[in-house]
Parts: C-alpha cells; sequence; structure tokens
C-alpha cells in the first residue's frame, strides 16, 4: 500500500466541518427534546392514556422501530410534499429525528412506568388525585430516572443515526464530509476526520445527558 | 411517459428486497460468528484482551454505520482493489454487527451467576470447560430474545448499503420513484416490506421474552 | 505430613487485611469446624483452600498438590479437595445426574458408562436416587443440597469443604443435609466447614477452630473450646459469660 495520507486539506474546509457538527448538534438538541417529551406522552397514552389512543400511538411505534430511519426521511421529504406538506431538507431532518426518537423513547419510558410498584398509584390516589396528577406528580420522575441510562444510549444512536439526513442534502457533518471528498479526492482523510469528530460527539453526548440526568434527578429515588 | 401500475412497483421492490435478506443474513451469521470471538476475548482473564475488545465496542457503537460504510467502501480502495459495493457492505456490516451481538452476549453471560462460575472451578474445570459446558448453555437461553431483537437492527441497517450504490430494498426504491415519480407509494411500500420483514422479529422477540421471565419466576 | 497443610497464609482485599497469618494442619480423617462472626475470615480461608480466591503470602497444599495460581495446579488442587456452596450451585440446566456426571466426564474423562454408575452410587449415598432425572428446580433446598454432595463426592476427592451449607436452607430442611455430613465423618471423609450449627460441630466434630479478626484465636477439641472458652473474644461470641 503506496497510500500517502494527506490532511493539508483540513486548513481549507474545516469551516464546512465546523458548520456541519453545528447541524448535528441542532439536529439532536431538538431531536431529543421533543422527541423524548413526544415519547412521554406516547408511554402516558400506552400505558395509562385513553382506550381509543391506544392503537393508534400502538401502529405509530411499531411502524417506526420497524422501518429503517432512512425510508422515514425519504417518506417525509420526498412524500409528504404529494399530500402538500412541502419541509425544506433541515425541516424534514428535524421532523423525522423527532419521529424516530418519539417512538423508541415511548417503548422505554413506558418500561419505566410499567417498573413503578402498584402502591404509589394506590397512595396517590388515596390522597385523592386523579390518575394523570398521580401520573405527573408521583410516577413520572422516578419512571424517567429508571430508564435514564437506556434513554441516554437511544439518544446517541439517533445522534449516529442522523448521519443519514445527508442524502436529503441536509447541511450536517457527512454532509460536509461528502462534500470535502467530492472537492479534494481524499475520501478516506475526508470519512476518518469525520468518524473521529463523530466519536467525539458521542463521548460528549453521554456526557451532557448524565449531567442532564444529576440535575432533573437530584437524589436517589426509591427503585 | 410510461405508466406504472401500483403492481410493476411492488413486483420491482420485491425483487430488490431479495438482497436486502441476502444481505441481512449474511451479516447477521458473519457478525455472529466475529461477535462470538469478542465475547471470549471480552470476559477474557488478560486485560490486553478485554481491554481490546471494549475498545473495538466501543468504536463501532460509538461512530455512525454510515461512515463505517464509507471506509470500508473508500478504504478497501486504497489497497488498490476496486471494491464491489456488496463487498464493502457486507463487510462493514459483519464488523457493526459483531461489535452489538458481541456486547449483548456479554450482558448474558454476566448475568449468570457468580457461584455457577465457582462451582464448575471447585469441580476442577478449566476456564473453556466451565464456558462450554456450564455458563453458555444458560446464557445461550437468556440470549436468544436480545438476539432476535437485533437481527431487526441489521435489517434496517442494510438499509444504508443503499447510499453506497449497493442495490437493495431502500436503492430499488430510489431508482423506482425517480422512474415513476411516485414517492409517496413507493417509499410508502418500501416502508411497509421493511415493517413486513421486521415486525415478526420483533414481536417474536417480546414473546421469548415474556416467556423467559415467566419461567424465571417459577423457579 | 498432613492431609492439609495451611502456612502463614495472608489475604487482602486493598488495604484490607482479612487473613493475618493462619497457620493450620489438617489430618486425614479430621472433621474441623470454623467458627466466628461474619467478617472474621472464616468463608475466605476456606475459599482460599479450593482457590476460589488467591492468596497474598504464604502457602497452601492439600496432598502435596500446592496453590498456585494457573490452571493446571488449580485443578490438580481441585481434584484433590471438592467445595459445597452455602447457595447449592446446581446447573440449572442439567438433570440432577447430569450434574454430578458432568465433571467426571469433562474434567476426569471417565466414559459416560461409569459416570452413570458413579453418579448413581454417589445419589443412593445421600439417599436420592430416585430424583436422577429431575432438574434442580425440581427439588427442594436441602435436596439440592444433597445432590451438591454427591456431585463433590463423585470426584472421589479427599477433603470436603463446607461453607456455611445449611445456611440458606429453611429450618426444617437443615437436619437431612447434615445427616448426610454426619455420615461422611463417620466413614472417614477428612471434612472443613464454616458452620453455625453450635450442637453439629460439638458432637461430630474433632476439633474446632475459633477466627476472630483474621486469625485463628482460639483452636482445640470441641468438649474444650464448648466449656472452656479461654478468650473473652469466644465467650462473648458462645454468649457464656
Amino acid at each position: 500500500m503506496n497510500y500517502q495520507f494527506e490532511f493539508g486539506w483540513l486548513a481549507e474546509y474545516y469551516p464546512q466541518i465546523v458548520k456541519g457538527i453545528g447541524i448535528t448538534i441542532e439536529l439532536i438538541a431538538v431531536g431529543a427534546v421533543a422527541g423524548i417529551s413526544l415519547g412521554i406522552f406516547c408511554a402516558w397514552v400506552r400505558a395509562l392514556g385513553p382506550a381509543w389512543l391506544k392503537p393508534i400511538v400502538a401502529l405509530y411505534v411499531e411502524l417506526i422501530r420497524n422501518t429503517p430511519f432512512l425510508i422515514q426521511l425519504f417518506f417525509i421529504f420526498f412524500g409528504l410534499p404529494s399530500l402538500g406538506l412541502k419541509l425544506s431538507e433541515l425541516q424534514a431532518a428535524n421532523l423525522a429525528t423527532v419521529v424516530n426518537l418519539g417512538a423508541y423513547s415511548c417503548e422505554i419510558i413506558r418500561a419505566g412506568i410499567q417498573a413503578t410498584p402498584n402502591g404509589q398509584f394506590e397512595a396517590g390516589a388515596s390522597l385523592a388525585m386523579t390518575r394523570f396528577e398521580t401520573f405527573r406528580h408521583v410516577v413520572l420522575v422516578p419512571s424517567l430516572q429508571r430508564i435514564w441510562p437506556a434513554l441516554s444510549s437511544q439518544v446517541v444512536i439517533v445522534m449516529l443515526g442522523s448521519a443519514v439526513v445527508s442524502q436529503i442534502a441536509a447541511e450536517d457533518l457527512t454532509f460536509a464530509a461528502n462534500f470535502i471528498q467530492s472537492r479534494t479526492f481524499r475520501a478516506f482523510e475526508a470519512y476518518i476526520v469525520s468518524t473521529a469528530v463523530y466519536l467525539a460527539l458521542a463521548v460528549l453526548l453521554r456526557q451532557v445527558l448524565a449531567m442532564v440526568g444529576r440535575l432533573i434527578f437530584p437524589r436517589r429515588a426509591a427503585r | 411517459m410510461i405508466e406504472f401500475t401500483i403492481w410493476d412497483i411492488l413486483r420491482n421492490l420485491l425483487l430488490a428486497t431479495r438482497w436486502t435478506i441476502v444481505l441481512s443474513l449474511v451479516s447477521f451469521v458473519g457478525g455472529g460468528v466475529v461477535g462470538l470471538g469478542l465475547l471470549f476475548l471480552r470476559i477474557s482473564k488478560r486485560k490486553w484482551s478485554r481491554s481490546l475488545a471494549k475498545y473495538y465496542i466501543e468504536l463501532f457503537q460509538g461512530t455512525p454505520l454510515l461512515m463505517q460504510l464509507f471506509i470500508a467502501f473508500f478504504g478497501l480502495g486504497l489497497f488498490g482493489i476496486d471494491v464491489p459495493a456488496w463487498l464493502a457492505a457486507g463487510l462493514a456490516l459483519i464488523l457493526w454487527s459483531a461489535a452489538f451481538l458481541g456486547e449483548i452476549w456479554r450482558g448474558c453471560v454476566e448475568a449468570i451467576a457468580k457461584g455457577q462460575w465457582e462451582a464448575s472451578a471447585s469441580l476442577g474445570m478449566g476456564r473453556l470447560q466451565q464456558m462450554r459446558y456450564v455458563i453458555l448453555p444458560q446464557a445461550m437461553k437468556i440470549a436468544v430474545p436480545p438476539t432476535v431483537g437485533f437481527s431487526v437492527q441489521v435489517i434496517k441497517g442494510t438499509a444504508l448499503t443503499s447510499i453506497i450504490g449497493f442495490v437493495e430494498l431502500s436503492k430499488a426504491g430510489t431508482v423506482v420513484t425517480n422512474a415513476t415519480f411516485q414517492p409517496f407509494t413507493v417509499y410508502g411500500l418500501v416502508a411497509l416490506i421493511y415493517f413486513a420483514l421486521c415486525w415478526p422479529l420483533s414481536k417474536s422477540s417480546q414473546i421469548l421474552e415474556r416467556k423467559l421471565n415467566v419461567a424465571h419466576r417459577n423457579h | 505430613m498432613s492431609l492439609i497443610e495451611i502456612t502463614e497464609v495472608r489475604k487482602s482485599y486493598g488495604e484490607n487485611e482479612v487473613l493475618k497469618g493462619i497457620n493450620l494442619d489438617v489430618e486425614p480423617g479430621e472433621v474441623i469446624a470454623i467458627i466466628g462472626k461474619s467478617g472474621s475470615g472464616k468463608s475466605t480461608l476456606l475459599r482460599c483452600i479450593n482457590g476460589l480466591e488467591t492468596i497474598s503470602k504464604g502457602s497452601i497444599s492439600v496432598a502435596g498438590a500446592q496453590l498456585l495460581d494457573d490452571e493446571v495446579h488449580l485443578k490438580a488442587l481441585r481434584l484433590k479437595v471438592g467445595m459445597i456452596f452455602q447457595q447449592f450451585n446446581l446447573f440449572p440446566h442439567l438433570t440432577v445426574g447430569g450434574n454430578v456426571m458432568l465433571s467426571q466426564m469433562v474434567v476426569k474423562k471417565t466414559a459416560k458408562p461409569e459416570a452413570e454408575k458413579m453418579a448413581h452410587r454417589m445419589l443412593e449415598r445421600v439417599g436420592l436416587e430416585q430424583k436422577f432425572d429431575a432438574y434442580p428446580d425440581e427439588l427442594s433446598g436441602g435436596q439440592q443440597q444433597r445432590v451438591a454432595i454427591a456431585r463433590a463426592l463423585a470426584m472421589q476427592p479427599m477433603a470436603l469443604l463446607c461453607d456455611e451449607i445449611t445456611s440458606a436452607l429453611d429450618p426444617e430442611l437443615v437436619a437431612e443435609v447434615l445427616a448426610a455430613v454426619r455420615e461422611l465423618a463417620a466413614e472417614g471423609m477428612t471434612l472443613l466447614m464454616v458452620t453455625h450449627e453450635m450442637k453439629f460441630a460439638r458432637d461430630v466434630c474433632s476439633r474446632v477452630v475459633f477466627m476472630h479478626q483474621g486469625r485463628v484465636h482460639e483452636i482445640g477439641r470441641p468438649e474444650e473450646v464448648f466449656a472452656n472458652p479461654q478468650t473473652p473474644e469466644l465467650r462473648q461470641f458462645l454468649g457464656v459469660h
């Protein structure tokens, strides 16, 4: 192998990379906040919500969990315009990320809710709280705390999966790498650099999520 | 312009689905073999081999599968080989699956009570004998549901190989869309085919898991 | 030469020294009870004899087999001394017979028919021959522990280590396990047992070892140790004043 590695292009193209990192972070930040919120709502529906909503949420969750993110993205970006919903690349990428994480986090959070001891619901009821009030004030936070590690892993998985939004020309980190390789013909180096950046982002994201966990759950709740 | 009926579209997509299935099988089986090797490294008594497996797993779980595909595709090219897309796709997916399967199985091995290691050791068994006769038969039982569950991730993962030019279901979806200009129908159908492949596996993983839990509670 | 020779054995977990120089020689046919508070190091000592724990200093040998930290030496040692655990640790995926046969076939390379014959004999010895094809989770705790005894015996060890083997049992199941051990003792098996069954220790054992803070604090014949404890620690442990 007589290949000469060449990273000189970094000097010229690092603004593209920085911009790509920014978009990737924006995607996962929006995706995490909105996706987990959606997941909490869906988990509530599946565990305790009204009967008529349950099959709809179940269908949504099963459909998303059993199809590739890439196809969800294509469907939203290329398919929805025929229903009159035209989104920009970034909007489509954001929507796909939220919808995807919403379904996965629903299942994770639901497991957390189901692990709640029945006595917690009974205690809430005995204090004259409604089922929803009990959920909101008694059940939710310990449930989230129980599954926070699993939820954090899922957020990291979605962040790494977001690399495919480059395929609808959303200008994320992978898009930057593709752009650079097409200009410099330094495909291998461009992808090695962006892979390293992803790895760093994954490590960082895990730490941020652990920190967020310590902020939301300051004390160890009873398991 | 030629009119495409929904059956024309579906037929073309189903033909390409064969390659999704073949690639999934190859990746899953290959990943299983490499993953088993990783498992043994990961639970070895030697520190260097444990670290090696740990870093391998962290690397492959901490970077996008898409990047791994790109690197396999362009990296192999550096050796002067003209890399066909199927080779890069298969290689990357095998290495990626191995990382996840190795980690899943490690969890299963570590779930076996410490007393089983001690009892078999006290009977004079060596490490390999312990694994083969005592630990793995028990670990394999609890490994079935998550392993079946992971096969769904493999099938979905194969969709990314369309991006490096391997013609499977997703790539066929793009090709057919470009010919028919019916993205809603085509990607809708593509999604349904993936669903038909994945959902039975997801469901059986859940059912197996529930059975296992019931069996455990009865102990 | 004694069967088991424990010489100046020390063992630490990090800063914490749990065995502080243990000396103990055990003659063939002796039955020794090791008593003491939890945390006194008695279980650790037993586990060291079988190589389940490494030792920091000193030496242990059983019938000439040295405790060394490699698979060849460990195997040689463990062929001479069997172990029975508080939690039984039967292999749940194998039948009772399979449990007793496995290590004979795998470790000693005994042919299957012989291993099976031996398994039947040993299960008969603990009164469980009729359970040959049952699975461990179909047995009571006492029956499981007797299978564990048969499993250890099938390897034909020269000594058996018993680590609180009745502590996980319901009170009504303790007697059947102790009866099996009593029979072994009567047949001349060398036994080292960590136990809380003081009456059993008094009736069956040839010597009692009282451990305290990682040391052998008192040692002697049961009638002396129980009737006439020399140290305040042992008196307090036995509840005599």
